[in-house]
């Protein structure tokens, strides 16, 4: 029988995908706790922690520059330090970005304009705890919806995330081939740290849960953390 | 003493803002305009009549909180 996965899902002033977070994990049988972001500590015996989508703190100063502070912040570096895993979703992803617990940093898209559409993307790699369940250069269908999503990398931090296969997913078109969306270097959605156990991306997978509402390919992704 | 910091976004980072305000100038007639940067200005109020003491605090803000270096640049100027 499946392990049923207790997810911890972040709440900071501003943050609006937490009860998606929560629904998406639930629907695939966990059980989701909300911590707020003042807490200093994480609940017991978690299996994941999940930094979702929003605006953090306005987006003031810099997407996920303030919220990365927050109190929770400090035992989620802990956790993540410890091996614990962690997933940060669009605002989630600049909040880790900020807290260095990725690599890289999220500006503002290339052509200034918020993005929420349905994006075509193609996983890279899935040698680690959150894609294992897609296969390399599988098409998914998952929405996006940033203003800042840039992903910037210098030369030598991408050689980096290329050699320890850290690039997740790319921008594609419905054959795997790179397109630009928002001016990500090389067409990058998300990434993940070097000892594979903190993921980032821009895409929402929790909003892809029902074929009826355009995609259901954020269950595959998800049930990743299963195994 | 005033801490006057401007951020901007590192030489060879693209900077969306200023390419596209670079544009505009282009439009409306602007002639010789060569490279357009959009950063922010931040100013700080200290409590200190140490200048060396409020450029160390806000040295330490900017790495700590005001830039991101891994895009920006940040000069902190003291008055």
């Amino acid at each position: 029988m499946q392990k049923t996965l207790k997810v911890a899902v972040l709440r900071f002033p501003g943050t609006n995908c937490e009860f998606d977070s929560q629904y998406a994990f639930e629907k695939l049988g966990h059980t989701t706790e909300l911590v707020w972001h003042e807490n200093e500590t994480l609940p017991t015996d978690i299996d994941l922690v999940v930094v979702p989508g929003g605006f953090s703190y306005g987006d003031y100063l810099r997407s996920g520059s303030i919220a990365r502070f927050s109190p929770v912040m400090k035992a989620v570096t802990t956790y993540a330090n410890d091996g614990g895993k962690v997933l940060g979703i669009c605002n989630g992803f600049q909040i880790l970005t900020e807290a260095g617990l990725l690599p890289g940093a999220l500006k503002r898209n290339n052509n200034l304009h918020f993005i929420s559409k349905h994006q075509n993307l193609c996983v890279i790699n899935n040698d680690n705890a959150f894609l294992n369940k897609c296969e390399k250069g599988e098409i998914l269908n998952i929405p996006i919806a940033h203003a800042d999503g840039n992903y910037y990398i210098d030369d030598e931090g991408f050689k980096k995330l290329e050699e320890n296969e850290q690039i997740l997913l790319r921008y594609s078109d419905e054959n795997g081939e790179r397109v630009v969306v928002n001016g990500s270097v090389t067409s990058i959605a998300g990434v993940c740290n070097e000892a594979k156990n903190v993921f980032g991306l821009m895409p929402h997978p929790e909003r892809a849960l029902e074929a009826i509402l355009g995609s259901e390919d954020g269950i595959r992704m998800l049930k990743g953390f299963e195994a | 003493m005033t801490a006057v910091i401007n951020v901007f976004l590192k030489e060879g980072v693209l900077d969306p803002q200023g390419k596209a305000a670079h544009h505009a100038l282009d439009s409306l007639g602007f002639a010789g305009v060569d490279d357009v940067r959009i950063g922010k200005q931040i100013i700080i109020k200290l409590d200190t009549d140490d200048r060396v003491v409020a450029e160390a605090e806000a040295t330490e803000m900017c790495e700590t909180l005001l830039a991101n270096t891994v895009i920006e640049d940040y000069t902190i100027e003291i008055n």
